[in-house]
């Protein structure tokens, strides 16, 4: 989450105050991304060293009464950042795959009930995200954009379970198809790609 | 007391080496006003609960009790008139029947059960207006979105006095958004009282429930613990 640039979209609005700003990123992502004050002044202090924002005159340094406006730059490299997107092509090195994949080759295990003692807490999760959009019925446009971001992510990685289950399932009752060495291999190909 | 439970409830398919396991050993009780979501792929049995919660099929063995009574030792009147008062049915289909209009669907269990005309007709407009529907009463299915026809049945499957009611993936061919206000209609309904079973391989919809209920190859495996409050999710860095 790039907290320069919501300081820099909150600032495109007007001039702000540096808490003002604190308490109107947090509604803005309806309170799902906490900030503290700290935070807010470091990045405020490298936005005004790199000429995106400025502010009012000589006062002390982090006053809460300094207040920041956006600069021409500040507006070009925010409209610059809207539209360019985060770099979603290498796969995240994922904590849950990485259980799954090793479940699979310990002796004794029980993949599927492995599998699904994570699938229950991700629902719980869910559950809990459900219910705080359900409790806020639609006002809060911030809140409900960034609880659906939360349960989108969940239910795909939900859903990975599911498929995970069933092809571990079809594993062990057919033969594979293919020799190993048929394969495409991963790991030759991130060597290569060096 | 429950408005739904089923104890040890078993469903065998076919004989000798067709035999297929279709439910084993299931319990589940439903309170009123909760709503209870059962997870599970295609084939789990998660349909065949529904339909003996229904009283649409019966157990092989186990009993099942529907608003405290036991459905093995009614007749099958008694049967057919406790689905019309008091269950209602929601499918990924919808179901509703072309040739009425939305208010005449949505009266037609009432009628079937003696209430005349005009009383059902006014509790059909009331449920119809609940669900955002009043100036669709007269339209018939075909004019309607999907979202519209999900609506209808589900107002369908609360009018009169229904304390529980059973939905199969009933947001199926919804999109997301159309898919959540059924889900927030349901929810509704267990606010006043009604207890839901909803059944379904979406565990966005599922997150509606108070409890979910994982299924797999008949048999209940595992179940959602009740959730810690808001506060848990929220502030964490703080």
């Amino acid at each position: 989450m790039s907290v320069r640039h919501a300081l820099l979209a909150l600032l495109s609005e007007g001039p702000k105050y540096g808490l003002q700003l604190r308490e109107e990123f947090e509604a803005g992502t309806g309170e799902v991304w906490p900030l503290n004050i700290g935070q807010v002044y470091t990045t405020l202090q490298r936005l005004e060293r790199d000429r995106l924002i400025e502010s009012d005159g000589d006062d002390e340094r982090d006053s809460p009464q300094k207040r920041f406006r956006i600069t021409a730059e500040g507006d070009h490299e925010l409209a610059a950042w809207l539209r360019t997107p985060p770099n979603m092509s290498s796969p995240p090195r994922d904590e849950l795959v990485i259980k799954v994949l090793v479940a699979v080759r310990v002796p004794g295990t029980d993949v599927h009930e492995v599998i699904q003692a994570h699938r229950r807490y991700l629902v719980e999760l869910m559950q809990q995200w459900t219910r705080i959009k359900d409790a806020d019925a639609g006002r809060d446009l911030g809140l409900g954009l960034a609880v659906d971001a939360e349960l989108f992510r969940l239910d795909a990685v939900v859903r990975w379970l599911d498929a995970a289950d069933g092809r571990i399932k079809r594993a062990a009752s057919e033969p594979p198809a293919r020799s190993r060495d048929d394969l495409p291999r991963l790991r030759t190909k991130a060597v290569s790609a060096r | 007391m429950s408005t739904l439970e089923l104890r040890q409830v078993s469903k065998v398919y076919g004989q000798g080496a067709a035999e297929v396991h279709a439910l084993r050993d299931v319990s589940v009780e439903v309170e009123p006003g909760t709503m209870v979501a059962v997870m599970g792929p295609s084939g789990s049995g998660k349909s065949t609960l529904l339909t003996i919660a229904g009283s649409l099929e019966e157990p092989t063995s186990g009993q099942v009790f529907v608003a405290g009574q036991d459905l093995a030792t009614m007749s099958r009147n008694a049967k057919a008139r406790l689905r019309r008062q008091c269950i209602g049915y929601v499918f990924q289909d919808f179901n509703l029947l072309p040739a009425l209009t939305a208010v005449e669907n949505v009266t037609l269990p009432l009628e079937l059960d003696g209430i005349s005309a005009r009383k059902a007709r006014e509790a059909g407009l009331r449920a119809l207006d609940a669900l955002g529907l009043a100036d669709r009463a007269p339209s018939y299915p075909d004019q309607l979105s999907g979202g519209e026809r999900q609506r209808v049945a589900i107002a369908r499957a609360v009018v009169g006095d229904r304390r529980l009611l059973l939905a199969d993936e009933p947001s199926g061919a919804l999109d997301s958004e159309n898919g959540e206000t059924v889900m927030r209609m349901i929810h509704a309904a267990c606010k006043q009282g009604v207890a839901a079973v909803v059944v379904t391989h979406d565990a966005q919809l599922a997150s509606w429930a108070d409890r979910v209920v994982f299924i797999r190859d008949g048999r209940i495996v595992d179940q959602t613990m009740p959730a810690p409050g808001p506060e848990s999710l929220l502030g964490q860095d703080r």
